[in-house]
């Protein structure tokens, strides 16, 4: 057993309450918090973890050489627009994803009370704890940025030159101005629409920020080019003709990031003292913000406009207007489905524009409807079927188990049809067979979604649904595969092409894997 | 030291065909890794309240889950108003109500969403439903919460939505796990007294609690569990005359007898 006194030799010189102290704590509970989410708490998973891990990385890798080859295996040149424009396309990329990740981890910090509550009661000073959880957040914020980004600069390391590992600091860069602005970002919303409004609409922010720039980029090549490729956009020597000259300050972060050790000083060094200003700024209020947050929800976050009369229902359609009443009310849900709808945007603009011509609409749209609402009835079905909150007043009702189920399935299946139904009854107008081929891919991507999570259910509480893909990873890639395998199916069959028969059979062995693997 | 124990005249595991019995449990058992519930058999008349004392791990909500459905027994028998609980389940939850010691209910629904909710699941119709949700608002001093989601209620006040929601179908056998844990004393009094109204009012209620001060004061008859066995029952003057201490409290005969069977088992 480790003693209170060893353990404080461990962290020598760290004095408690000091900023390494609380960093040292922030940096433990991240790690335990990671370690569980990936493992789902059990020893065993580790191994396998760390086995997936390293086929994910060499996959990465693999593609990364695959999509840099071409373009850098005869050096690159900063003369060149096209690399400045790709580079920056790319770092705009991460830094909006990067301030989506940000916005929705500040509010977190700021609405999840956990160990704030003990420390806060404490006599350490508020603004260490902030400045130690905005730390962290810059330095999780850019983990996860860098486990995408990091194999296309090793590759771009091993095939151009070395000055490309100065792209990890410009990324270490990024995520802190990503964090700044997300913390400005909340004490505006804040500020503007009070304590009460501000989880949501940060929420949504968040899942609009970190659409944003792919679907405005797929929009410009929608209306340019008429295709769905974002680097259409990028590629265009038209645009990158009418970019600032490759000798413009603008390239900065460019330069910073291919190893131009001035251009990278000055990178780092404006990110480091906007985070830092920020955070001197805003800790001041962090407490008092942190109080306000957890009072409003100790209060009342509905303030409905009074009681409305009781209606009458049978249990069946009791437990739907309560699945449907728990859904509308689910921030986090709420912006996660508007991210969904938000990348079938593109898609229907698509379809709009093209009006009147079905031919390689159906192999570009039926997919990523199959696909996005299959990935959103499985997330509904975990919430409705899993993330049971009352499983015993539910259980001791006086209700079949079959009809608790039909039920939730029912609810699921009313909330797919509401969003894809009308997507579908445009294509109905133009393209009656697509269409048909689309509703039967979606019909059948929920449906094995739902499946899979009957098959996988196990109690949970509504407020894990982040962390539902480590329940079970069978679940989490049978649900990604099946969709997958539908979406395919539906693109061939809208095509014409018989070969979808063969789709069908790879989705339904994936179903039947899943179904003995449960 | 062996305690023997009457059922108010009727043996233990005995049937009634009268429709006396609220709660008949025969020869119930229940095993994880060791016996959880253990051959236990237990009658509760129609109209009272039943204390199930036991220390922890005893078997006590072992033995209300599988009552309520929540739990398949191994073996055993059990009888809610008459109705086969096992064979009839769905028309046995229709007459009985389950309040477990965590309250659950939906952070996102009003106390008021909440009950139109329950009632929905036991078939109330609206009219009805509306009606006994206000009163029981009423009763258990929730008003000025009614309208606010329950995420921001007190651990206290969460279990008095609960509670409505476990009495809104006009339950005939009330099954409530420490009612009473984390309530205030003026919620406690509030939640005691309604219990005890319905009662007087023909219901039937079994609770489990640790406060043994409040089995003493409300329960008609008490029932010892340890081990998953009944080790003894009656009022608390029978349990007393059965110690033999005329002047013990319920905390003393309560931890004598937990404290022979530890020894027993």
């Amino acid at each position: 057993m480790i003693s209170f006194a060893s353990r404080s030799s461990a962290s020598q010189g760290m004095t408690p309450q000091s900023l390494g102290w609380f960093a040292r704590h922030e940096l433990l509970l991240a790690w335990r918090d990671w370690l569980s989410m990936m493992t789902a708490g059990r020893r065993t998973r580790e191994r396998i973890m760390i086995a997936m891990a390293l086929l994910f990385t060499v996959g990465l890798h693999a593609l990364a050489y695959s999509v840099l080859n071409p373009a850098l295996k005869s050096g690159s040149s900063l003369g060149d627009k096209m690399l400045l424009v790709t580079v920056m396309g790319c770092g705009l990329l991460s830094f909006f994803m990067m301030l989506s990740q940000a916005l929705e981890s500040v509010t977190r910090a700021f609405y999840t009370r956990s160990d704030l509550e003990l420390i806060l009661s404490s006599p350490s000073p508020p603004r260490h704890v902030f400045a130690v959880r905005i730390a962290a957040l810059t330095i999780t914020t850019t983990a996860m940025s860098m486990m995408l980004m990091a194999p296309f600069i090793n590759v771009a390391v091993f095939i151009d030159h070395p000055g490309w590992l100065a792209a990890y600091p410009v990324l270490v860069a990024i995520a802190m101005i990503a964090t700044g602005i997300a913390v400005w970002l909340m004490m505006v919303l804040f500020r503007l629409i009070g304590a009460a409004r501000t989880r949501l609409a940060a929420q949504i922010v968040a899942a609009v920020i970190g659409a944003s720039f792919l679907i405005g980029i797929q929009v410009i090549a929608i209306f340019s080019y008429n295709n769905l490729s974002r680097l259409s956009v990028l590629q265009d020597h038209a645009f990158i003709a009418s970019m600032p000259a490759a000798e413009s300050s603008t390239w900065l972060p460019v330069w910073a990031a291919t190893g131009s050790f001035p251009a990278l000083f000055v990178v780092l060094a404006t990110a480091a003292a906007f985070l830092v200003f920020t955070v001197w700024q805003t800790s001041k209020g962090f407490a008092q913000l942190v109080l306000s947050a957890a009072s409003v929800s100790d209060i009342n976050t509905s303030a409905a406009a009074g009681p409305r009369p009781f209606r009458t229902l049978s249990s069946r359609q009791a437990l739907r207007a309560k699945e449907w009443q728990l859904l509308k009310r689910d921030p986090w849900l709420v912006s996660q489905t508007l991210m969904q709808v938000l990348y079938l945007l593109p898609p229907a603009l698509l379809l709009w524009k093209n009006y009147g011509d079905a031919a390689g609409i159906s192999v570009i749209l039926a997919p990523v409807l199959v696909m996005a609402l299959g990935q959103l009835a499985g997330g509904l079905s975990w919430l409705t079927i899993s993330g049971e909150d009352a499983p015993e007043l539910v259980g001791t009702a006086p209700v079949s188990a079959g009809q608790i189920l039909w039920a939730k399935i029912e609810a699921v299946l009313a909330v797919i049809a509401a969003v894809g139904l009308p997507l579908v009854l445009i294509i109905a107008t133009f393209a009656p067979y697509e269409a048909i081929v689309t509703a039967i891919g979606v019909g059948c991507s929920a449906a094995s979604a739902i499946a899979i999570q009957l098959w996988f259910r196990g109690p949970a509480k509504r407020a894990h649904f982040r962390y539902r893909q480590t329940a079970s990873r069978v679940a989490t890639l049978a649900e990604a595969f099946s969709s997958l395998m539908w979406a395919g199916a539906t693109a061939l069959f809208a095509a014409g092409m018989m070969l979808g028969i063969a789709c069908v059979m790879l989705a339904l062995l994936v179903l039947l894997t899943a179904w003995l693997m449960s | 030291m062996t305690h023997e124990f009457s059922t108010g005249g009727r043996s233990t595991g005995g049937h009634s065909t009268d429709g006396q019995w609220a709660l008949e449990i025969t020869g119930l058992c229940k095993s994880y890794d060791r016996p959880a519930v253990d051959h236990l058999s237990l009658n509760i008349r129609r109209g009272e309240l039943y204390a199930l004392l036991g220390p922890n791990g005893a078997g006590k909500t072992t033995t209300l889950k599988m009552v309520t459905g929540l739990l398949q027994p191994d073996s055993g028998a059990i009888s809610v108003c008459g109705i086969d609980a096992l064979k009839s389940p769905i028309d046995a939850k229709r007459v009985m109500a389950w309040l477990p010691d965590e309250p659950l209910i939906y952070d996102k629904l009003t106390p008021l969403e909440y009950l139109e909710f329950v009632a929905g699941l036991w078939g109330i119709t609206a009219e009805v439903a509306e009606r006994r949700a206000h009163d029981l608002i009423a009763l258990l001093g929730l008003k000025s919460q009614a309208s606010e989601r329950c995420q921001g209620l007190s651990k206290g006040m969460r279990q008095k939505v609960a509670l409505a929601g476990a009495l809104i179908h006009e339950p005939e056998l009330i099954i409530l796990d420490e009612p009473l844990t984390g309530l205030d004393a003026g919620s406690a009094r509030q939640v005691k007294a309604v219990l005890r109204e319905h009662v007087t009012r023909g219901v039937t209620i079994v609770m489990t609690t640790h406060i043994l001060e409040v089995a003493e004061r409300m329960a008609d008859r008490i029932g010892v569990i340890a081990n998953g066995r009944l080790i003894s029952e009656g009022t608390l003057e029978e349990l007393r005359a059965k110690d033999s201490q005329q002047a013990a409290s319920l905390e003393d005969i309560f931890l004598e007898l937990v404290s022979d069977e530890q020894v027993a088992a």
